[in-house]
């Protein structure tokens, strides 16, 4: 059993309501860090931790922090990005579910660090439930003295308020999250300024994944050294992964980035095994955007060593042989799988999803599920992959936020790795409508040659 | 004639106050939702223009905003939306299965409604609840391990709620 | 700081000194030249605009003297402020002309082409772009997007089928006009500018939207199919207007007013906001102080009709007795109607 910090008591009965989650030593982290740190400590704590944001990008959660501008008299805020919409990613969901107070206890302690007063959970649309889950804790915590005025008698005002959006994966880009948060069209702006500079209502903003504010709790009881000696190298602490697709036991599991990427799959305390008794094809191991790995690529990287389920491990090898960590979303496809398909579907979500403001991303994303959608249903020509792969190219770091990139990626990465499939669908349209490719040779030990 | 009720204005004050003074906009997104789910399922242009007065903002301004959003509905829809997920992880477990049974059982494709106003049929993109696909949205709850034969069930509850069948 | 501190920049080898705060596209415009990127959404006139169309990206080799770090990505010059000792390539880059090629491509992808019909060809910001920076031919082969025609109004026609979504209208209306009634509807590949309810756009000066318009999406149905651009002989003229600066430009053909736009600066953008008094309803030459001919880029195919420094007033100088000595031209050929040119002279 690995170590477990932010589901350990998530399912302990009652744990949703705030007597149980107090008795199980809840809020511990709210009066150590009001009482007997002070905001600077705190951020020093998160960036000894090496906490990164745990939404996709990997980024540094301390020094996210440390960039925040406080100019005088300009109140500043905290936003919770809870706007989970990373086809494969549900782990926030549960989170909130299950522990709704570990994420408020750590949204008061990270309030506190940055000096927000007036602190907003922005919430997907679609988890309308969830959101009354959230306000119950909030009134609850609020109740017992650990929200709004002078909290614990140490002067701090808090307030957490929850913002529902109305569907729209774009919102999870956090300039396009804040203009929704305004009451506008989710429209990513144009950086810099960035946030922590120009935020929400134009005032210094820091916005913050679910899970990385959860974190925030054990980084703070425990001390951010001793988070840090959890996981490897730049991959500290634990992280949740979401797993789903052709397992045997799809959900939230909380690793702590020392497994094996084999071992995740395989044992019975994780995905246990690939369902149905089929052979493992392919994955996509952080979420739709990032790049999908054939079966022999994932298990071992390309010098032919052990995956590991960490953010070095999962992009060892590059774009070239390696994925990423992504958003913790791992989607697992087996033999019956149609790489083609897959794509054609995610890039049709990418082209529903766009918002529109700029022209690769709002052109591009069309035109390859058009083309997509053709080689699927026996139309398609060899040419059409080159210019697919053109297509993502031209698209690729053009667009004004990276969802240009979410949409090329799964492109590339699905040609580089499984062209023969595609034209193998080009070149025997009928067949291709009655079965599938198969296994193929995605799960063939691959050639590592000797160096000297 | 488009109206809230005192209670529903109460809550869209308490909303209001969540943000800055001035910046009441910030509260368009909550209340479209209020909106939607008391006049009907969908926004009319009655109700768009209700909300603008009511938040202070133009008309343009409610218009953008609830056309850009898939959750807001500006036609009219069923009284129970099936929004089923097509999304990969959803595609692996089998929801072009699921979509394809409601259509049968239904009669109608995505985006149609029943001749009966009961049912509307919607396909929707990833709506986070990959590892217990496939699975849809009603109302406000999730009805997630769809087999054929919990979409039977599903139908013949809507049908009960609604007093069509007994 | 003094707000007069100059930053270097070098743009395509080009060094210059701007004050900081100057983005890049605008350093680029004081040098002028081919090594200005397009730009098909940002409006220097327009708070906010840019960042969308993707024509105006460059590649920074060098951050700044301080950090000489190059940025990983294409960024948009428009919307990125210079610093000092910056280095910028825009056609020296390949991957700038690769990628701008791929956004040429992608504005025309759902464009109809329909300049043959279009009020805007030849004075078309995105035909210019296209020969400049596209490529010949499309690799699309599917349906384009369409829409319905629009009339926003008596004045201003709304074909969304040739947009390219720059927002430069939505700007306009935002902070021209007390109410904005237009924006953009719906997202992603179906997003579109509209008034979602039928609506005529009203107010003294909506009429704007026309010139800030880089495409042919919003035309002024005044002049409508009237003439070509290039027929017509663009003068500068004034007048007393109690609305606005009264500072247009007028396209004449002979003593005729066919329309009455704003004066245009090399960058195509307005000088002055005209009120659409003056825009719409002052069609009249002698409701007009003419100032003379207005100066047209000689790449331009307007400027193909247009004799500068002499139109109207001035009857240009016959050199040729002048330099012969007073002999007046001889003539190989007495035509004295182009229709008896091919006229068998046998006969």
């Amino acid at each position: 059993m690995s170590v477990k910090l932010l589901l350990a008591k998530a399912h302990v009965e009652g744990i949703r309501g705030f007597d149980v989650y107090r008795r199980e030593g809840g809020y511990q982290s709210v009066e150590k860090a009001l009482k007997q740190m002070n905001p600077e400590s705190i951020v020093e704590e998160v960036k000894k931790s090496g906490l990164r944001g745990r939404g996709g990008a990997g980024f540094p959660a301390g020094m996210k922090w440390s960039f925040i501008a406080k100019p005088e008299g300009v109140p500043r805020h905290l936003v919770c990005n809870a706007d989970e919409s990373e086809p494969g990613t549900f782990k926030d969901r549960y989170l909130m579910e299950f522990i709704p107070h570990l994420l408020i206890e750590g949204l008061i302690v990270s309030s506190f660090a940055l000096g927000s007063n007036d602190t907003y959970i922005y919430i997907r649309g679609e988890y309308a439930w969830i959101v009354d889950i959230l306000e119950d804790a909030i009134n609850e915590a609020k109740a017992n003295g650990f929200l709004g005025k002078n909290i614990l008698g140490t002067g701090f005002d808090c307030e957490i308020h929850v913002q529902r959006g109305a569907g729209a994966y774009i919102c999870g880009e956090e300039t396009a999250l804040i203009e929704s948060l305004e009451g506008k069209r989710g429209n990513p702006r144009i950086k810099p300024p960035f946030p922590a500079i120009q935020g929400v209502w134009q005032r210094p903003t820091v916005v913050n994944n679910v899970e990385t504010l959860a974190a925030v709790v054990p980084i703070i009881n425990m001390g951010g050294e001793e988070y840090a000696k959890i996981g490897v190298g730049k991959s500290t602490g634990t992280k949740l992964i979401s797993a789903c697709g052709n397992i045997n036991k799809p959900g939230v599991y909380e690793i702590d980035m020392t497994i094996s990427v084999e071992e995740f799959i395989y044992s019975d305390e994780y995905c246990g095994g690939i369902a149905n008794g089929k052979k493992l094809k392919a994955c996509i191991p952080g979420g739709s955007s990032v790049p999908i790995l054939p079966a022999n690529l994932l298990l071992k990287t390309a010098k032919g060593e052990t995956r590991y389920m960490n953010y070095e491990s999962l992009s060892d090898g590059g774009f070239a042989s390696g994925s990423m960590m992504g958003s913790g979303g791992f989607i697992v496809l087996d033999e019956d799988q149609c790489i083609v398909r897959n794509t054609l579907s995610l890039a049709r979500f990418y082209r529903h999803e766009s918002c529109g403001q700029c022209s690769p991303c709002r052109e591009g994303t069309g035109w390859m599920e058009k083309i997509l959608h053709n080689i699927e249903y026996g139309k398609g020509k060899i040419s059409d992959i080159d210019l697919l792969w053109d297509i993502q190219r031209k698209i690729e770091g053009n667009t004004i936020c990276p969802l240009g990139d979410a949409a090329a990626w799964p492109v590339a990465a699905a040609i580089r790795h499984f062209r023969d499939e595609f034209e193998w669908h080009v070149n025997n349209p009928l067949e291709a409508q009655e079965k599938n490719y198969g296994l193929a040779h995605y799960a063939d030990p691959i050639h590592v040659p000797v160096t000297a | 004639m488009v109206k809230f009720s005192e209670a529903q204005l109460a809550e869209v004050n308490r909303l209001v106050a969540r943000y800055p003074e001035g910046k009441q906009k910030s509260a368009l997104l909550p209340v479209l939702h209020l909106a939607q789910d008391s006049f009907g399922g969908w926004l009319s242009t009655e109700t768009m223009d209700y909300v603008a007065e009511l938040l202070s903002i133009t008309p343009i301004e409610v218009y953008e905003v609830a056309t850009f959003y898939s959750m807001y509905n500006t036609k009219p829809v069923g009284k129970y939306m099936f929004e089923v997920c097509q999304t990969g992880p959803c595609m692996l477990r089998g929801s072009d299965d699921i979509i394809a049974y409601i259509e049968k059982t239904l009669g109608i494709k995505p985006g149609e409604t029943t001749a009966d106003g009961l049912f509307t049929l919607k396909t929707v993109e990833c709506l986070g609840a990959c590892g217990y696909a496939p699975m849809m949205q009603l109302g406000k709850h999730y009805r997630e391990h769809l087999t054929k034969e919990k979409v039977d069930a599903i139908i013949d509850e809507c049908k009960k709620t609604a007093g069509v069948l007994n | 700081m003094s707000e007069q501190q100059l930053f270097k920049v070098t743009i395509d080898n080009i060094t210059i000194e701007v004050p900081a705060g100057t983005t890049i596209l605008n350093a680029a415009r004081q040098i002028g030249g081919d090594v200005t990127p397009p730009a098909m959404c940002y409006y220097s006139k327009l708070e906010g605009s840019g960042g969308k169309c993707r024509t105006c990206l460059v590649e920074v080799s060098k951050g700044s003297e301080k950090d000489p770090r190059p940025m990983p990505k294409l960024i948009a010059s428009c919307r990125t402020t210079v610093m000092d000792g910056m280095e910028v390539k825009n056609i020296t880059s390949e991957k700038v002309i690769d990628a701008r090629a791929g956004v040429v491509e992608f504005l025309l992808l759902n464009h109809p082409l329909d300049c043959p019909i279009c009020d805007q060809a030849g004075e078309c910001h995105l035909q210019d772009l296209s020969y400049d920076h596209g490529k010949e031919g499309t690799r699309y082969e599917f349906e384009r997007r369409t829409f319905k025609k629009h009339d926003l109004g008596p004045y201003i026609q709304l074909h969304m089928t040739r947009c390219i979504l720059c927002y430069r209208c939505v700007y306009t209306a935002d902070q021209l006009s007390k109410e904005r009634s237009h924006g953009v509807l719906d997202r992603g590949d179906h997003a579109q500018i509209a008034t979602f309810i039928e609506k005529s756009l009203d107010n003294e000066f909506i009429g704007n939207v026309i010139d800030v318009c880089p495409v042919g999406a919003l035309t002024d149905k005044t002049f409508r199919f009237k003439n070509r651009v290039w027929f017509l002989k663009p003068m500068d003229a004034h007048r007393d207007c109690p609305t606005c600066s009264g500072k247009v430009t007028l396209w004449n053909r002979g003593d005729e007013v066919y329309r009455v736009t704003a004066r245009k600066d090399k960058w195509g953008e307005v000088e002055d906001w005209i009120c659409n008094t003056c825009r719409f309803e002052t069609k009249n030459t002698s409701d007009w102080v003419i100032e003379g001919p207005r100066e047209i880029d000689r790449h331009s195919v307007i400027a193909q009709g247009h004799y500068q420094g002499s139109v109207g007033m001035n009857k240009p100088t016959e050199t040729f007795a002048a330099v012969n000595a007073g002999r007046a031209p001889h003539l190989l050929m007495d035509i004295h109607s182009v229709s008896e040119v091919n006229k068998d002279s046998s006969l």
